[in-house]
């Protein structure tokens, strides 16, 4: 918001010096095709696209329009918006239109809820159901039996719903870190590297590889074994996760390797913008779905890692969690041979399914939600309001790279 | 050929970094298992033993001498890796690489096959969805894909186990080949290592081929909307041309650095996949070594898998050239 506002008394500022910039680079953009960014190139009345060239904000590509017979500087906005009004477009562009689309989607729709629902289970779930411990009821209570215990007992005679419930905030958080550590860390290599190129690349790549080579399983075991850490979720999360930014930075490198060589970024290098301004505001906002992603993706993979780590024991935990049930079931009771134990084993499984499933639905469902041909037609609705350029939205610079970003 | 060897360069620092992790995890830590190593011998031993009697012994698990200087201890403990020597377990009170040594081919066997099994029918199946999109087959198909993208193989493995291996005896529930077999080539040992690897081996491969289909839909589906595409149409190719040379191959591609990065993860996966069913291969023995705390066997265990996996990828890293020639010019950009 804040780059719209003050976009027209800086116009007069940059005029003088700038004036000649238009005709740099060529005459039109060949991605104007798209609905959402036809407004910026061949816009007939060229009053409403003056932001890009005033000051940096994530576009830099009305300077593209070349050829309009009357210097840009000299106009100003026709109409202007009241703080209101732009607070309700905002809200429509960037909640509400999203929402639809997760909603219209079946996937994002079934993912959101079952994420959402593992989401109260962890935050509310232990007011709910009475907390586990040993002799609640019956030993090696089979599933579906009894009201009680809905979903058996172990052979102590836990509950194991209330076990798999108090075992969710841990899960959750565990996933969280790891999927934050990993984003973060993948993204801030991956993009740095590409963009900046030359011997900082090649450190950077190779210290990358070294770290990607390695195989993080074994490795976040022997460091579990070594390091004779706590068990808190959070530090786990992280030591599952603990070389995964590195392909993740691989990745997003290769894709950067594109983007800096589109126009709207190389008008940024020619204003001077420095680097760090360049990757947040050019390069970032065109790999958000990527992004977006792997933070799930990555989320899965930490509950596959840590669940099979706990399940082998080799992990230090505070509190029980759906792989130490595993690694309980088919220790202690041989739920693999037993069928009077089953149930024990299958029911954090299929939590752990469910949860996958919830997580992968929602990355099918990031995908449209960033696509920037999806949101269009969900924008639709909003249009009538006049020129959706205003707003400082990185969204519509994805226009550019929309389809290729669905990757791996 | 300036790649090549720049490329096993990386190879051979990537597996020297990793030696020199290991050697810090062990020597440096304080409490870690210098000292645990120690504590074990002298409880063993009892008070009777000197020293240096303590000190030999470390020396003949582990590869260090404990009393000499770091760069000293550092030197030794390399030269001895690079002859080989990866100390003596603990636990089995053999050396380490008479242990690992043997298991490799059985974890490389396994993870190969579920990985090759699992890459082609998934991108097969993956072909045939995108060329049928918006059928019931293809709906079906992605429907069932997302679910076993969403399933552990250790989840799929403990179910084989229960029903394939416990309830309905078709398939053995641990172990390489059966023991009453000598090893060889013939038919009944290879049937047995079969039907001992079946399990395993259909674990990892059944949910690795979920997301390789997707993935493989996914591309497939945006080539075929390529304007070069249509021009190959127009220009009258055959289909099969088309669907191998143009739409195949350029929907693979974007794969190859998954494919390599898959490589590590189920050799890492392994690990799960053969302690249930007591599979012995490297990831069996590295499980094993914590809970007795042979640290030699783990470690040695942890840089083979590494090295194992290095080799892995480079192979695969220095064949991404020959399939794809656009890669080839790397490093010449522009610095900004």
């Amino acid at each position: 918001m804040g780059g719209s506002t003050r976009a027209p008394e800086e116009v007069v500022r940059v005029n003088p010096t700038d004036d000649t910039e238009p005709n740099v680079h060529g005459e039109t953009d060949p991605t104007t095709d798209d609905p959402l960014v036809d407004g910026v190139g061949g816009d007939p009345t060229p009053g409403t696209d003056r932001t890009a060239i005033t000051g940096h904000d994530h576009r830099g590509r009305a300077a593209t329009d070349g050829g309009s017979p009357v210097s840009q500087f000299e106009q100003t906005a026709e109409f202007t918006m009241s703080r209101g009004e732009r607070r309700r477009q905002w809200f429509e562009e960037k909640l509400l239109a999203p929402a639809r689309i997760v909603w219209s989607d079946w996937r994002a729709r079934t993912g959101l809820l079952i994420v959402a629902f593992y989401l109260f289970m962890g935050i509310f779930g232990s007011y709910i159901v009475a907390e586990p411990s040993q002799n609640q009821g019956p030993r090696l209570l089979g599933a579906f039996k009894t009201l009680e215990y809905p979903l058996g007992t172990t052979q102590n005679g836990v509950d194991i719903l209330s076990q798999t419930v108090y075992s969710t905030p841990a899960m959750l958080l565990m996933l969280t870190s790891g999927a934050v550590f990993t984003v973060f860390l993948g993204t801030a290599v991956g993009t740095l590297s590409g963009y900046k190129g030359g011997r900082f690349d090649s450190i950077a790549m190779t210290i990358n590889d070294i770290v990607m080579t390695i195989p993080g399983l074994p490795l976040t075991i022997v460091l579990a074994s070594a390091l004779q850490i706590e068990g808190h979720p959070i530090v786990i999360g992280i030591l599952i996760t603990i070389n995964a930014w590195a392909g993740l930075a691989r990745a997003i490198r290769s894709q950067v390797l594109t983007l800096r060589e589109s126009e709207f970024v190389e008008a940024s290098r020619i204003m001077g913008i420095s680097t760090p301004k360049i990757v947040i505001g050019d390069i970032i906002p065109q790999l958000m779905p990527y992004i977006t992603m792997n933070f799930v993706q990555q989320a899965r993979a930490v509950i596959f890692g840590s669940v099979g780590l706990y399940f082998l024991g080799v992990l230090p935990y505070t509190s029980t969690n759906w792989g130490v049930m595993m690694n309980a079931a088919v220790n202690r009771a041989g739920a693999t041979s037993s069928p009077a134990a089953f149930h024990w084993l299958l029911v954090p499984m299929l939590t752990i399914i469910g949860l996958a499933l919830g997580l992968t639905l929602l990355a099918q469902g990031a995908d449209r939600i960033f696509n920037p041909r999806v949101r269009a037609r969900h924008a639709e609705s909003i249009e009538g309001d006049g020129d959706d350029e205003d707003g400082s939205d990185p969204s519509t610079a994805t226009a550019t790279a929309g389809g290729p970003t669905g990757g791996v | 050929m300036n790649y090549i060897l720049k490329r096993l360069g990386q190879a051979v620092l990537t597996v020297f970094v990793v030696v020199s992790f290991s050697f810090a995890l062990i020597r440096l830590l304080p409490g870690g298992p210098m000292d645990f190593l120690r504590a074990k011998i002298i409880r063993q031993g009892g008070s009777s033993l000197s020293q240096e009697a303590i000190n030999m012994r470390i020396e003949a698990q582990t590869g260090i001498t404990a009393d000499a200087p770091l760069h000293v201890q550092y030197i030794d403990y390399m030269t001895g890796l690079l002859g080989g020597d990866f100390g003596e377990s603990i636990w089995l009170g053999e050396p380490v690489v008479s242990i690992i040594g043997p298991a490799i081919p059985w974890t490389i066997f396994i993870t190969g096959t579920a990985l090759f099994l699992g890459f082609i029918i998934g991108i097969s199946l993956g072909a045939f969805m995108a060329y049928k999109e918006g059928s019931r087959f293809d709906v079906g198909a992605t429907g069932v894909g997302l679910f076993l993208n969403s399933t552990p193989n250790y989840v799929v493995a403990l179910l084989a186990l229960t029903f394939l291996g416990y309830k309905w005896e078709l398939f053995p529930t641990g172990g390489r080949y059966a023991s009453e077999l000598t090893e060889g080539f013939n038919i009944p040992f290879v049937l047995s290592v079969l039907h001992h690897g079946a399990l395993p081996i259909l674990s990892m491969a059944i949910v690795a081929f979920g997301g390789w289909a997707l993935n493989m839909r996914g591309n497939s589906i945006r080539i075929l909307g390529e304007d070069y595409l249509r021009v190959a149409r127009l220009r009258g190719l055959s289909t099969r041309r088309i669907a191998i040379r143009y739409v195949a191959r350029n929907a693979i591609l974007p794969m190859y650095t998954g494919l390599m990065i898959a490589i590590g993860v189920s050799f890492g996966g392994a690990i799960i996949i053969e302690n249930i069913f007591a599979y012995p291969g490297v990831g069996f023995y590295m499980i094993r070594s914590i809970s007795s705390r042979d640290y030699p066997l783990m470690m040695g265990a942890f840089i083979l898998i590494t090295v194992a996996m290095v080799i892995g990828i480079t192979i695969a890293d220095l064949t991404y050239g020959w399939l794809d020639p656009r890669a080839r010019g790397g490093g010449s950009r522009e610095s900004y």
